[in-house]
């Protein structure tokens, strides 16, 4: 993965997750060693008293207690050692700072809404600014997901409601991976986003950018992102139909009816879509877009419109 | 089958006809067909395993759709879990052993020994016709509110699961009794073989920990029915309550599923090392504790759900009360072979394998185990490979030692050794490569029940793959051999092995009937083979059965009335 990466974890973004992945190599390694010795004694046993001859009955051996002390002390001590150890890295992962960013993560079949205090709302891109501590307070808006940035290693289940939250500080510019790690349907692995770690300016121009009052279709054409796991606008059909040029279409539905494509049919498939089932494609487009707001729904509705 | 070789009358041939077996009270024709029966839903999850490995040769669809995949994993897991592994040991070989172990003619209720079987037969319909005519995916943990969200399906999953339930609880319950009451003179609690202190362990768990998935149920009934918010948010329920009550259950229900595997690897190091077990009493002991504490760590698999803090550290803790012991058995096991008289058989390679395999899967759990790693590592492949170390390398490969142990005394016939070598070797392979590239990939951040994956993991997915194939062929080979032996199998002698518990040393080769004759007087421990040595004084195979009266072996026994400690 990246630079600094190993074949077993990969290149870490945060202090933070350094320290995992020293108490993760303390473990691999004693395991390891632990292991060999093991897997050396057993090879070496099966080779060395192999069956002479059949009449061969050995006596039994005398237990040696030193030794048996050994074997328990010595993996309870180990044991401890990576439990205290372990307990002290999760409290500090469950310990945001008290002047940490704070953003709004809002889950739900199959995206994620980034929502921030000034006003700008993202969905594929969480964008944060570097070496400040962010703060993530996430609810679901139907069944259980889990926010999950492996370079960070913090994962933390998203549930409905309720609040959850988890917190990161990263060290250096760049883009890392979101996915969810509890299953929440067909698309499950195609919930994915970004963390966008750019300079504290960069971020500032970006939350500006984003709290203008932007045009309907533009703003919908963001809103949409969380629409993409499903509807693609080149006519390729997903899990949904793809909304290329459909404006003004004429479409049958699953019970035979047929209707136009026109404002009010978009609006209704989007906040109630089992009104309407598309013909050849199954009743499985959550609910939970109808929390939308009426800004965002205007703007979905021009943005689909614009489609050609 | 059998008989046309075996000259004798035995359980197989003593009565002919299906009814005869339908209607059977005998405990060993009854794990006979409880072995038909897990067999055929070892076939059906591990057909679905390699459609599953197929779909993830390749990024994006390969073989099915996302739905499709989606239904896969789930059915998989759930008819290998409920289906398969929880009945396998104690169902098959606890069976057709655990009474002639005992020196016993039958468990101590054999009817109800029928009933379980038939119980956990409907159950298994009901459970695989709701998978089959509902939607239902997300894997068998079943998590509100997904899972209910998905339609009525997995109402009727649990109900099926929680009749299978049943099968459980009385098979559990009729061992737990026949161990206590029907021991035969001699055999003291000292005495037992290692795979009765071990299905013992089991039962214990199997009657405590099933009714909580019947609770589930009944809730979830109450929730769907009576609008009672009890999981779901929309009716102010909690749906992380849902997962205390599964884990409740099925925490200990990994305990259901590894520690008999404990005791057929005990009996096959003790055996073909003809030695006694390294720590006997602590071995025997920590499955019944490790059976307590079972019940109190079912939070360590919600460290990122949304518990409290202070309860997670708590179950990580007591996470690691289990850790110890288990390894320390290892090691037990390890030791027995030293100074021993080892026997490289096809039931002992799987020993010697399952000491490998099991021991990553138990490292790996300490890796899970300790708190900020398990954050990082939750929901990853790490934790399916993890599991599977320990599902698969820990209990089936124990089970097809066990089978292949047990093998020429349940049907009188030996399978091919030179192919059992092969096939074994093939599993070993096979086994590793599917599984070890997903600890690295689970470790690299891939989450699991996954259809699409990013194309940095496509390397770990072809290796896993290709092994499930190698690992796929060393299972059919066994088959393919197995069945053979029915047909054109060399005929087996009474004590192949070489074993000193009842089964090998008391009853014809397959058992009659009514398993003994006489009574048989227990005067050594399942493991004392150096005061059985007359046994082996020919220096062939052990052709003859040891129905005492051996004067040297009753006295030198009485001397060391307790295994050396």
């Amino acid at each position: 993965m990246g630079d600094n990466g190993s074949v077993w974890l990969p290149d870490p973004g945060t202090a933070l997750a350094g320290e995992v992945d020293s108490l993760f190599w303390f473990v691999f390694w004693t395991s390891t060693i632990i292991f060999a010795m093991v897997i050396a004694a057993k090879v070496y046993f099966m080779l060395k008293y192999k069956r002479k001859s059949e009449q061969e009955v050995p006596q039994p051996v005398e237990e040696h207690k030193g030794l048996e002390a050994v074997w328990i002390v010595l993996p309870t001590i180990l044991t401890l050692i990576v439990f205290t150890w372990g307990f002290d890295v999760f409290v500090k992962l469950n310990s945001a700072p008290p002047d940490s960013y704070q953003i709004n993560i809002r889950a739900q079949q199959w995206s994620w809404e980034f929502s921030y205090n000034e006003g700008a709302t993202s969905y594929t891109e969480l964008y944060v600014p570097v070496g400040v501590p962010v703060k993530l307070n996430m609810t679901s808006a139907d069944v259980i997901h889990s926010f999950y940035v492996p370079q960070f290693r913090i994962k933390q289940d998203v549930v409905p409601n309720r609040y959850s939250s988890v917190w990161f500080q990263a060290d250096e510019v760049g883009e890392y991976d979101i996915h969810c790690t509890e299953y929440c349907g067909t698309q499950h692995s195609g919930m994915n986003a970004k963390v966008m770690v750019v300079s504290e300016e960069d971020f500032a121009m970006w939350i500006a950018e984003q709290s203008q009052d932007l045009p309907p279709a533009v703003l919908g054409e963001q809103v949409f992102a969380q629409c993409r796991a499903c509807h693609s606008i080149d006519g390729t059909p997903g899990i949904g139909p793809s909304l290329q040029g459909i404006y003004g279409e004429t479409h049958t539905f699953t019970d035979g009816t047929s209707a136009e494509v026109d404002d009010d049919y978009l609006l209704e498939s989007i906040v109630n879509p089992m009104a309407k089932v598309r013909e050849g494609f199954q009743p499985v487009m959550p609910a939970g877009f109808s929390a939308l707001s009426q800004k965002q729904l205007d703007g979905l509705v021009a943005y689909i419109k614009s489609l050609e | 089958m059998s008989h046309s070789a075996n000259g004798s009358v035995n359980y197989l041939n003593h009565s002919k006809g299906i009814k005869s077996w339908l209607f059977t009270l005998d405990h060993k024709r009854i794990g006979v067909m409880y072995l038909v029966a897990v067999s055929l839903a070892f076939l059906a999850g591990g057909i679905l395993a390699l459609l599953v490995r197929l779909e993830l040769l390749a990024p994006g669809e390969t073989i099915m759709t996302a739905d499709q995949y989606n239904q896969s994993f789930t059915l998989h897991a759930v008819l290998m879990v409920f289906a398969f592994i929880i009945p396998a040991v104690p169902a098959v070989m606890g069976n057709f052993a655990l009474p002639i172990q005992l020196g016993a003619k039958d468990v101590a209720f054999p009817r109800l020994n029928l009933a379980s079987f038939y119980i956990y037969l409907i159950g298994g319909v009901i459970v695989l016709s709701a998978l089959i005519s509902n939607r239902i995916d997300g894997g068998w943990t079943f998590y509100a509110p997904y899972s209910t969200s998905i339609g009525n399906g997995v109402l009727y999953v649990t109900a099926g699961v929680f009749v299978m339930g049943f099968s459980s609880i009385l098979t559990g319950l009729n061992f737990i009794v026949t161990v206590h009451k029907m021991r035969a003179p001699g055999l003291t609690w000292n005495r037992l073989p290692l795979f009765i202190w071990s299905i013992y362990a089991t039962s214990i768990v199997q009657v405590l920990a099933t009714p909580v998935i019947g609770i589930t149920m009944l809730l979830l009934f109450m929730e769907k029915f009576l609008h009672i918010g009890i999981f779901d948010p929309a009716l102010g329920g909690d749906p992380v309550l849902f997962q205390h009550f599964f884990w409740f259950y099925s925490h200990p229900a990994v305990y259901i599923m590894i520690l008999p595997a404990f005791g057929v690897v005990s009996d096959l190091m003790g055996t073909f090392s003809r030695h006694q077990v390294s720590g006997y009493k602590f071995v025997a002991l920590s499955s019944v504790a490790i059976a307590f504490l079972g019940f109190l760590v079912w939070g360590h698999h919600m460290f990122v759900s949304g518990q409290s803090a202070v309860s997670s550290i708590v179950f990580s803790l007591i996470t690691y009360l289990i850790g110890i012991p288990t390894g320390v058995k290892v090691i037990n096991w390890v030791q027995t072979m030293y100074k021993g008289s080892v026997q490289l058989k096809s039931p002992m390679l799987y020993a010697i394998m399952f000491l490998f395999t099991f021991s990553i899967g138990g490292f790996t759990g300490i890796m899970l185990g300790v708190l900020a790693i398990d954050v990082h590592l939750h929901d990853t492949y790490f934790v399916v490979a993890h599991f599977h170390y320990v599902m698969m390398g820990g209990n089936v490969i124990a089970a097809l030692g066990g089978l292949h142990y047990w093998w020429p005394k349940m049907f009188g016939k030996m399978y091919n050794e030179f192919l059992a070598k092969i096939a074994a070797v093939l599993v070993f392979i096979g086994f590793n490569l599917t599984f070890f590239p997903q600890f690295i990939m689970g470790a690299q951040g891939m989450p699991r029940r996954y259809y699409d994956y990013l194309p940095e993991y496509t390397i770990y997915h072809q290796l896993s793959t290709y092994g499930s194939w190698v690992l796929g062929a060393g299972l059919f080979l066994i088959a393919g051999y197995l069945i053979a032996s029915f047909f054109n199998g060399k005929k087996a002698g009474l004590n192949p092995w070489g074993a000193l518990t009842l089964e090998w040393t008391h009853t014809t080769t397959p058992p009659d009937h009514h398993n003994f004759h006489d009574t048989p007087v227990v005067t050594r421990g399942a493991y004392d083979f150096h005061l059985a040595k007359h046994l082996f004084e020919s220096g062939g195979e052990v052709t003859e059965l040891d129905l005492g009266g051996d004067g040297a072996a009753t006295h030198e026994s009485t001397v060391t009335t307790e295994p050396v400690a």
